[in-house]
């Protein structure tokens, strides 16, 4: 996973070229009295891996089928490749999806499902069954060509998919929360996968998904959507050191929210401030405060072992609960036990101050 | 007591569930099956020409009866072809609306369109037929709705239809056809609607992002998933037409079917082989029907 996190290093901050893969101008959907979508507007570049974060509900996928157009929009414009798709049905975009629960078809062999886009656009039977068999092979699924999609595991079922998205040669491909129904081990096989494939095909992939960690390993940019809008857009290096909002500090690194209220007790400015669990030092409740420090002292509330690292959790005198990281190694000698006095403490330069909270 | 009753049952499940499914096993093998056996065993029985007794001896003579008599195999295609042709008719009236049911009704709507088309089937069947009769009438209000609209000489053409036509709708083949379609609907839509309403709506929108165009679908997917439903349905509306006596006998034109042949071999004419061996017929055809469609992939999706 190293390898991933220094592309997107290489790819951080620089604005996509003129020419983008999707581009997003005011783009509204509502159902009703909700607006599911609110205004979003958004340029991907031609063979970025990005990411549209956020938990259910916040607009993600919404976003996802008006790309793919399985929704149209209330409001707005979409472009793929600079062109107005806003009114292309979904048969005519040169996009393709990889769905959450695969929707490979049953009636059909695997060698069939991944033949069919072709198939109905009029390759013949021998050119289609040969291009079907190469893309399995990209998937290393080509044993199971014959197999049919009940007799397939969940992480072959999710190849398959892929294959069959991929088969087409889109410009974009579409990923609905593609790991999702995988489990753990699988699933961080299949990220690495995910992520070799697009940098070898160089296709532009745009994926859906609400676990935050599969979003910060594998893409180069992600937009965290809350309520229908883009609370922020940012490689997930910038998402992860300067979340803008408490919402994304929360969402993404987990890191602790000061609101302005409390920050005021402990740094001395009722300004809210974000500060990530590893950047806390827990220390004996008499040790002396380090230079530059800012610091508070309260009860060790409990201690949550991880293996390699362990996460504290302190609760001030005010009532609020702040989280520690500290790994392994470094925590040499007796642990404190839960019930007692520790003091916290932080360099100034790891407050990240909040537009909001 | 009782807890002890349960905890007893509940340590020996094979003995409970064979408590349980005694009785309906016993209705349907003696009942059902039973009486199914008794009638195939008539059909191999033939009667007395003199005595008209049947003689219990196994003979092929009554399957002879039947097949030798060109009027009976009349008989026989004429119902054949009246069943192929509601069948199909079912299917093509009832698609649209299982599709609607299944796919684009709201809640509201749905339950709506279940019960209309349950509802009919609440009515008695001898009091739709009769007034289908009166609705086919020459003076009926269906020859005067299809003269309002200015279509009556469409009518009259189709009525001039030799075979399927008549002097009235209510006394052609023609007429049957429509009333048959009319009462066996409800047979063809709920189970094509339970069928329809499995097809996860991710697998047409995946056809659609693959490029298919809405009738590619419709023949890719939608119509081979939805096969298992069409099979049973017609499993309905194709058995149903074969057995009916009712409708052939109140409106249509005079020629028997098989029903109506069942009907009078076993009661005025009193030659019970010959009424069996005519209600061997659909069961055979029946037998036919399910095997092409296995053959014809139908229930590979099931």
């Amino acid at each position: 996973m190293t390898g991933v996190q220094g592309m997107q290093a290489g790819g951080a901050d620089t604005a996509p070229p003129a020419a983008a893969a999707i581009e997003l101008l005011e783009l509204s959907r509502s159902f009703g009295p909700v607006r599911a979508l609110d205004r979003v507007s958004l340029t991907i570049a031609p063979g970025e891996f990005f990411a549209l974060l956020g938990p259910s509900g916040s607009g993600k996928t919404t976003c996802l089928r008006l790309i793919a157009g399985f929704d149209r929009p209330s409001d707005g414009r979409i472009l793929l490749d600079g062109a107005d798709v806003t009114d292309v049905p979904p048969f005519e975009r040169n996009v393709n999806t990889v769905f959450q629960d695969y929707a490979l078809f049953p009636h059909m062999t695997v060698a069939e499902n991944v033949a069919y886009g072709p198939k109905v656009r009029g390759v013949a039977a021998a050119t289609r069954h040969r291009q079907a068999l190469e893309v399995l092979e990209l998937v290393r699924l080509e044993s199971l060509a014959g197999r049919t999609p009940a007799q397939l595991s969940g992480g072959q079922k999710q190849r398959v998919a892929l294959a069959r998205a991929l088969v087409n040669r889109p410009k974009v491909l579409l990923l609905d929360e593609p790991l999702g129904a995988l489990d753990l081990r699988l699933r961080e096989e299949m990220q690495t996968e995910l992520k070799l494939l697009q940098h070898r095909l160089g296709i532009t992939f745009v994926f859906v998904t609400h676990d935050q960690g599969e979003a910060l390993s594998m893409a180069d940019r992600v937009a965290v959507f809350r309520d229908g809008r883009i609370e922020q857009l940012d490689t997930p290096r910038g998402l992860y050191v300067r979340p803008r909002t408490a919402f994304v500090a929360r969402f993404v690194g987990s890191a602790n929210v000061v609101e302005a209220a409390a920050a005021a007790r402990i740094t001395g400015t009722a300004q809210a401030f974000a500060i990530r669990p590893e950047q806390i030092e827990v220390l004996p409740d008499d040790a002396p405060l380090p230079e530059g420090a800012v610091g508070c002292s309260g009860e060790l509330a409990d201690i949550q072992y991880h293996g390699a690292t362990s996460r504290w959790h302190v609760r001030l005198d005010d009532g609020l609960v702040l989280s520690a990281v500290r790994a392994e190694a470094a925590t040499p000698g007796p642990t404190p036990q839960a019930g007692g006095r520790v003091r916290l403490a932080w360099s100034r330069d790891s407050l990240v101050p909040l537009a909001d909270g | 007591m009782l807890r002890g009753l349960s905890a007893f049952l509940y340590g020996r499940r094979g003995f409970y569930l064979s408590l349980l499914l005694l009785p309906p096993l016993l209705w349907l093998g003696i009942v059902y099956l039973g009486s199914l056996f008794a009638l195939l065993l008539q059909s191999f029985y033939a009667i007395d020409e003199f005595t008209a007794r049947i003689v219990p001896t196994f003979t092929l003579a009554t399957y002879g009866q039947l097949l030798s008599h060109p009027a009976n195999v009349d008989i026989i295609l004429r119902t054949l072809a009246m069943a192929v042709a509601v069948t199909l008719a079912a299917a093509v009236v009832a698609f649209p609306i299982a599709n609607y049911m299944a796919r684009h009704a709201g809640p509201r709507m749905k339950a709506f369109f279940y019960v209309g088309v349950m509802m009919p089937m609440w009515t008695s069947y001898l009091v739709k037929v009769y007034a289908w009769r009166l609705v086919l009438a020459k003076q009926g209000v269906l020859s005067w709705f299809v003269d309002l609209l200015g279509l009556a000489p469409a009518l009259d053409h189709a009525l001039s239809t030799p075979v399927i036509g008549g002097p009235s709708l209510a006394s052609s083949y023609l007429g049957m056809f429509v009333v048959f379609v009319y009462m066996w609907l409800p047979f063809m839509i709920l189970p094509l609607a339970a069928a329809l309403e499995r097809v996860p709506e991710s697998l047409l929108q995946a056809s659609a992002d693959l490029g298919a165009r809405p009738g590619q679908t419709f023949r890719q997917v939608v119509l081979p998933l939805a096969l298992p439903g069409l099979a049973a349905g017609s499993v309905f509306t194709f058995s149903l037409t074969l057995g009916d006596y009712i409708i052939p006998s109140v409106v249509g034109a005079p020629g028997y079917f098989i029903g109506m042949m069942v009907y009078q071999q076993q009661g005025t004419a009193g030659n019970l082989p010959l009424a069996a061996a005519f209600s061997v017929v659909p069961i055979l055809l029946i037998g036919i029907y399910l095997t092409l469609a296995r053959r014809l992939g139908a229930f590979d999706a099931l």
